[in-house]
């Protein structure tokens, strides 16, 4: 089947959908794969970096639409200004397009392309399992996004990030507070911690809280009773007292920090509005926000979609194209996850792409199969996160527990002991006393002494004892010289296999032991 | 050589077994420990020989000279990674001889004692042989499974714990036959022999209800009761220095027993029941997911981005001789300033410290090599580990599924690391039986074939 990848028309998107070095991964899967001419310049790819790959560049954009099979792109189908006529429409019919489509938010087009009989798979609605993370590209855009979220606010910030104390004064460091950790706001995190900020972040899941304190940012509590865990580790909308409480933890946040990132999103709904104008008001001068969500309409009041504003001294980035901004990279890692979902709809290598409705991920990720709406999918059958591990976890300390409090268990072995130790005393005469007490001092001694052994030195110290164990060879020793021929044959025997024992044993030791080197 | 001569010798002998023990307690001073060791056993030989009670000395001395170039040459041609098979042997040998001793004490007819000291007597040597059988034959299975001349799987006959009390219940009631033969000057050799038979039924039955998973617990058990063995046959012949050399040995063996057994979880008497995973209650949790797999590149690629790493070896690296790769490349990610530790579970492989011995050999060297809890809390700086051939060592399911048949053993916590690479043959799971959830973790990678040339390939890649 032929892949066609055309350049992106919407504005300021920089990204391509494929790359030389997937493009020739993806031909070795049996496709044949064509670009338009300059789809890559923006990218920093050059046409002759993907002829090189054994890509096919055609110039005419609706040549290459109509000769695919399979269209790969980047943002949704929408009209191309230049030739005047909606992308959708040059899809050829029976066609398929992978890209992100947003079916929620694109009633309009998801109408359009099912007219068009077309199968359509939409990156966005990739389910979220452990299995599909290859094909994340959500995810990988969402790291993305974070970190250019930090460096964003960094260039409007007119301050360090880290602290320093300098012969000039001491400078404090910068308080960035992220709102929302899903992978963007984990990608902020890190990118600002990294550059030296005290860290601040909020979630309404309370399980994201090991993962922000594991970036060493600090997870900021709310006194509030209430799981905001939606289906396939999204967040879902929470109860009106609950977002009282937060908001008041925001409002009081915005008078501390310097720099706020919202990344707050509920799938199939408007951003949630958590930064009011009053909040923005009461920040420092000079500081900065950035709004993940502007695209979803924003988390802040104030935020207007695709630009910068300043409102009351304070700048509040609205860019929706974040991932475009690093567009090398981002196609990079958007075309690996294109890639990985081409691997999943070919199993056998031949280039001809199965949609597998049966495929938990496929399934996932068609929203339109041959005209059909598909979307929404079912429900996905594993959450993200093991749920059920953890209500296991409580049970394996019980039992442990349980065991260790029995006194009877622990009392019953010195009781015993003690039985045995007075029924020796009261018949054992008096020679056999004094062997008895070599014998318990000995014990003694090697439980003192062998606790200190290194655990590197076991196998030495089993082949020593081994050695020394074989002192047997004195009672061999002693009784070889009797008259009885059978005994003498016998300790003969002893000494023979207990000097095998003494010298291998010796020499078996000393050979690891010259091999234990610094 | 008067009597307190030689009593003064083995004092001395028995000072040097206590300091050749306390020698290994660390690297520099080991090497000097073992030197005590052989001039402890060279005086005690040698005051006994002069003592005056041997006088034939042409048996003795051919019986030395035989029995030490067999050893000799053994000891020079193991490979490290036999290592615990001839450990195995030798703790037969040990066996063997105390039974030898012990008939021959009996037999001898030159000991004239009475009474309840005669009474004793005839129990030391009934003991001494039991516990000498026992050793024999349970070293000789544990060496046929160690060496894979019997296979690893646990023996369980049905009513197995009743074979074993039967057994028990035979030896006491024939040790009463014994003494009552004995005191009336019966033949009391035939409860002997058979007492004998049973012992060696019972030390076969024992071993081969192990599995090969819990044979490091077994090598040091069987470590310990050739200890045991000793100290009876000293108590036999009222030999003190027999008698300290045991019961050193003995509890050396008792304790390495029981740090394995904490090492996996398991409760002594369960190893020494047999069978494996008969205690936990519900089903393990079935393993979901896809194993995501690398090639040997890429493992250098990653390696190469790493600065911290760590390298857990288990059976799986002895079994495909990888040890002088795995040193190779640890050379070489050294030299490129990379921190490189190794991580040794335990019970990692086939008997104590079995590991360390082959990163020894390898010439690595052994202040990067470290032990689980040492480690442990550190994988959250690891950026990746390499697991060699390790399977329940490593596996997650042991701390967070009370229903895995491992539950409860601590593991070395490599998926806390940000990549994890196993290497590993197959699919197969690991000596337990148990299925790891680790090979489907997000941050995990499988590189597939003999660690060896895997390891190999890795190695050319780094280079390259």
């Amino acid at each position: 089947m032929k892949i066609g990848i055309p350049k992106e028309i919407h504005p300021g998107e920089k990204r391509v959908a494929t790359t030389p070095e997937a493009a020739a991964l993806i031909i070795k899967l049996g496709f044949a794969v064509s670009i338009e001419s300059g789809a890559g310049l923006n990218a920093n790819i050059s046409d002759e970096a993907y002829q090189a790959a054994g890509v096919d560049v055609v110039a005419d954009t609706q040549t290459l639409w109509q000769q695919s099979d399979i269209v790969m792109k980047v943002r949704a189908p929408e009209q191309n200004l230049q030739l005047g006529m909606d992308e959708a429409d040059l899809l050829s019919p029976g066609a398929c397009l992978i890209s992100f489509i947003w079916p929620a938010q694109n009633e309009a087009l998801m109408q359009k392309l099912a007219a068009k009989q077309v199968t359509v798979l939409a990156m966005d609605s990739v389910p979220r399992m452990s299995r599909a993370q290859k094909l994340d590209a959500l995810s990988s855009m969402a790291n993305i996004a974070g970190y250019r979220a930090i460096v964003e606010a960094a260039q409007h910030f007119g301050r360090f990030f880290t602290g320093q104390i300098t012969a000039a004064g001491k400078i404090p460091p910068a308080k960035v507070l992220v709102i929302g950790a899903g992978v963007a706001g984990l990608a902020a995190i890190g990118t600002a911690k990294g550059m030296g900020a005290i860290v601040r972040s909020f979630d309404t899941r309370p399980e994201v809280k090991e993962q922000i304190e594991s970036m060493d940012a600090e997870f900021l509590m709310l006194d509030f009773k209430e799981e905001g865990s939606g289906t396939g580790g999204y967040a879902k909308t929470m109860s009106k007292e609950f977002i009282e409480a937060e908001m008041a933890l925001f409002a009081q946040q915005a008078k501390e920090v310097d720099i706020i990132v919202t990344t707050a999103l509920i799938p199939g709904k408007p951003a949630p509005k958590l930064i009011t104008a009053e909040m923005v008001a009461s920040m420092k001068p000079g500081s900065v926000i950035v709004d993940l969500a502007a695209e979803q309409g924003g988390n802040c009041e104030l935020t207007a979609k695709n630009e910068v504003v300043v409102e009351h001294d304070v700048t509040i980035i609205g860019y929706t194209n974040l991932p475009s901004r690093l567009a090398n990279q981002s196609s990079q890692l958007y075309a690996t996850n294109l890639r990985h979902l081409l691997t999943e709809l070919t199993p056998e290598k031949n280039g001809v792409i199965n949609v597998n409705m049966d495929d938990e991920v496929i399934r996932g990720t068609t929203v339109i199969k041959e005209g059909k709406i598909t979307w929404p999918p079912p429900p996905p059958k594993l959450s993200a996160a093991p749920a059920a591990a953890k209500a296991a976890s409580p049970e394996t300390t019980a039992p442990v527990a349980a065991a260790k409090a029995s006194p009877i268990k622990q009392l019953l072995p010195i009781v015993v002991a003690g039985l045995i130790l007075f029924g020796i005393g009261a018949v054992a005469p008096e020679s056999f006393m004094t062997h008895f007490t070599v014998f318990v001092l000995a014990c003694f001694v090697g439980y003192q002494v062998i606790w200190n052994v290194s655990h590197s030195l076991h196998t030495p110290l089993m082949s020593v004892t081994n050695a020394i164990s074989s002192i047997i060879v004195i009672g061999a020793l002693v009784q070889i010289s009797t008259l009885n021929l059978t005994v003498t044959i016998l300790a003969g025997l002893a000494i023979l296999l207990a000097s095998i024992n003494i010298v291998g044993g010796f020499l078996v030791t000393r050979r690891m032991l010259e091999m234990f080197r610094k | 050589m008067s009597h307190s001569l030689v009593t003064m010798s083995y004092i001395v002998a028995a000072i040097l077994f206590i300091l050749s023990l306390s020698g290994l307690s660390n690297q520099e001073t080991a090497r000097k420990g073992n030197y005590y060791g052989m001039l402890g056993m060279a005086i005690a030989i040698i005051a006994t020989t002069l003592s005056g009670a041997v006088t034939v000395y042409w048996i003795l001395i051919v019986a030395l000279i035989v029995g030490g170039a067999i050893g000799a040459r053994a000891a020079l041609k193991v490979e490290m990674t036999q290592m615990p098979e001839l450990v195995a042997i030798m703790h037969s040998l040990v066996g063997m001889a105390a039974v030898f001793v012990g008939y021959a004490n009996f037999m001898d007819s030159t000991i004239a004692i009475t009474g309840v000291e005669k009474t004793i007597h005839e129990m030391e040597i009934y003991i001494g042989i039991l516990i000498g059988a026992v050793t024999f034959s349970g070293s000789v299975i544990a060496f046929g499974k160690l060496s894979e001349k019997i296979s690893g799987k646990p023996l369980l006959l049905p009513g197995r714990h009743w074979f074993n009390l039967g057994l028990l219940v035979a030896v006491i009631v024939l040790g009463g036959m014994f003494l009552q033969q004995t005191e009336s000057g019966g033949d009391a050799i035939i409860p002997l022999a058979i007492m004998t038979a049973i012992a060696l039924v019972f030390g076969v039955h024992m071993v081969m209800a192990i599995g090969g998973a819990d044979m490091p617990v077994v090598i040091s058990m069987l470590n310990s009761y050739s200890g045991w063995a000793a100290a009876a046959t000293g108590f036999m012949l009222s030999n003190d220095l027999l008698i300290v050399t045991g019961a050193l040995v003995g509890s050396s063996g008792a304790i390495l027993s029981y740090i394995m057994c904490r090492a996996m979880n398991r409760h002594f008497l369960s190893v020494i029941a047999g069978g494996f995973g008969t205690a936990s209650g519900g089903e393990a949790a079935a393993i979901e997911g896809e194993v995501q797999p690398i090639d040997a590149e890429d493992t250098a690629k990653l390696l190469l981005e790493a600065k911290n790493i760590m390298i857990i070896p288990g059976y799986g690296m002895a079994v495909a001789q990888a040890q002088h790769t795995v040193n190779e490349i640890t050379k070489l990610l050294r030299d490129k300033g990379k921190k490189v530790r190794f991580g040794i579970h335990p019970v990692a492989g086939r008997m104590p410290g079995h590991m360390n011995v082959l990163l020894a050999e390898a010439k690595v060297p052994y202040d990067i090599v470290f032990e689980m809890d040492e480690i442990n809390d550190d994988f959250s700086n690891v950026d990746v580990s390499i697991v060699i051939g390790a399977n329940d060592i490593v596996n997650p399911s042991a701390l967070n599924d009370p229903n895995s048949p491992i539950a409860g053993m601590p593991v070395l916590e490599c998926w806390k690391g940000e990549t994890t690479i196993v290497l590993k043959r197959s699919m197969a799971s690991g000596y337990a039986g148990v299925g790891n959830p680790l090979f489907v973790l997000e941050n995990t990678r499988m590189l597939f074939g003999d660690a060896n040339a895997t390891m190999q390939a890795v190695l050319k890649a780094l280079k390259g």
